[in-house]
């Protein structure tokens, strides 16, 4: 093993970034959104849950693929965004798009699965008490439908860590720039650089299996 | 006084319902599934109605052809669920205090104590227990404790004494009637139990698929 004062943090430090800045956009965009769909009935509705839950299923290229015609430089907003001087392609914000789009759905069905478990009787006696929509959600919701949404919050983290075919397709792989883990880990493959192969495997094993663990011990503490 | 009419059309029956009653106890008395719990959520509000109106105390909650409704956090009605609805992740004393901290609680300067309240009730020792930790009858206590606390002007019971054992229903039976005679407000009752109409129910309105099969002065009163 390569030792650690020698080895270069880049990737590992970008990893944890990207996967702390998707995690944190697909909690906010993904858990008001969720609250939303587990408790209305719309038109549509089966439609817009197959959409958001495809890039679970599809392969990695096929997301990467699509994020390129949207951001690339003349996908769909990436040439507004390059006349107005922005580039997302080849940068790390690239990176924290594929990790998003890739995550959100492992977010959306627990907090889903969370949200339907929360006894709807709990939220109307709030109601009957005075409590304001927000205060209910808040005090009442959210609370209850914690664990499910811990774990979702743990399994977007762990996928937007390991997100390797999407990124590579739409952030490349730039030492000290776009080059996360897995990317890094490829590459180092490929050039016969076994050492930091094997370092970084292992300090990503390592880490996924804590996390893993500990939210799964935890989840069987809590129990109402 | 509450005074409704209220219709609405569920899927397998039309529920069809007019009551009205003083500072009384009324009791809605009819087999499961024929809209008894659904008249209850429709008076509170969670659900609403298809036509009809809603008046208590001469203030309007409900009117189809005045398109009003008001929330059922304007409505000031105390609503006791069967599954009694204790908030699982908050202890007795946070279960009771969560409609004081409310903005109309606050405005109104809820005088009353709910320490005080909770002893009243018997359960003064159990306010810092989770519901899980209670016995059926002490979380109908609370659950009880916790509908007062705001000082509603109208009371609705689901099926009160469902989870009970005989004894404990007994007891809650005759604290529920003198609870009443201390409150001055009216209750709406639900049951399934003949015994229980008739020994609550000042009024009982028997419901069947939906309709009003007979209203009848309680006369076997205790």
């Amino acid at each position: 093993m390569v030792f650690f004062s020698e080895m270069d943090w880049h990737p590992v430090i970008l990893s944890v970034r990207v996967a702390v800045i998707a995690t944190i956009i697909v909690t906010c965009l993904g858990v008001p959104l969720t609250r939303f769909m587990a408790r209305k009935e719309f038109y549509g509705k089966d439609f817009l849950e197959a959409a958001i839950t495809l890039p679970m299923v599809l392969p990695p290229s096929v997301v990467g693929y699509g994020l390129l015609m949207l951001i690339g430089k003349n996908g769909l907003f990436g040439k507004t965004l390059s006349d107005m001087g922005f580039t997302l392609v080849f940068t790390w914000y690239a990176a924290v798009i594929a990790a998003t789009v890739v995550a959100f759905p492992l977010m959306y069905q627990s907090a889903k699965a969370a949200f339907i478990s929360v006894d709807l009787d709990f939220e109307k006696a709030a109601r009957t008490l005075g409590a304001s929509e927000v205060r209910i959600f808040f005090t009442i919701t959210l609370p209850l439908a914690w664990p499910g949404i811990l774990a979702g919050l743990v399994l977007t983290f762990a996928r937007a860590l390991g997100e390797f075919g999407a990124t590579l397709m739409v952030a490349g792989n730039i030492p000290g720039l776009t080059q996360t883990i897995p990317t890094a880990i490829y590459f180092a493959v490929e050039s016969g650089k076994d050492v930091l192969a094997r370092t970084l495997v292992v300090i990503i094993t390592v880490f996924s299996f804590c996390v893993i663990f500990w939210v799964n011990r935890w989840a069987k503490k809590q129990n109402y | 006084m509450l005074e409704a009419s209220l219709t609405k059309k569920l899927w397998h029956f039309t529920l069809e319902v007019q009551l009205q009653v003083n500072k009384q106890i009324l009791v809605l008395l009819g087999p499961s599934g024929c809209g008894k719990t659904t008249t209850l959520t429709l008076l509170a509000g969670l659900f609403k109605p298809d036509e009809g109106f809603i008046k208590l105390n001469n203030q309007t909650l409900y009117s189809s052809t005045g398109k009003i409704n008001k929330p059922p956090q304007a409505r000031d009605i105390g609503y006791l669920f069967q599954n009694h609805a204790l908030f699982p992740h908050m202890t007795v004393r946070q279960n009771v205090f969560y409609g004081l901290k409310n903005k109309r609680c606050k405005q109104a300067d809820c005088a009353l104590d709910p320490v005080e309240m909770l002893d009243s009730f018997g359960v003064g020792h159990l306010i810092d227990r989770y519901p899980r930790q209670l016995s059926g009858g002490e979380k109908q206590r609370v659950a009880l404790a916790r509908a007062l606390i705001v000082q509603p002007k109208l009371l609705l019971l689901d099926e009160p004494f469902s989870a009970l054992d005989k004894n404990t229903k007994t007891g809650l039976r005759q604290e529920l009637k003198k609870l009443h005679q201390q409150w001055q407000i009216p209750f709406v009752l639900v049951t399934h139990d003949e015994e229980d109409a008739c020994f609550l129910g000042d009024a009982i309105v028997t419901i069947e698929n939906g309709q009003v099969r007979k209203h009848s002065p309680n006369v076997v009163s205790a």
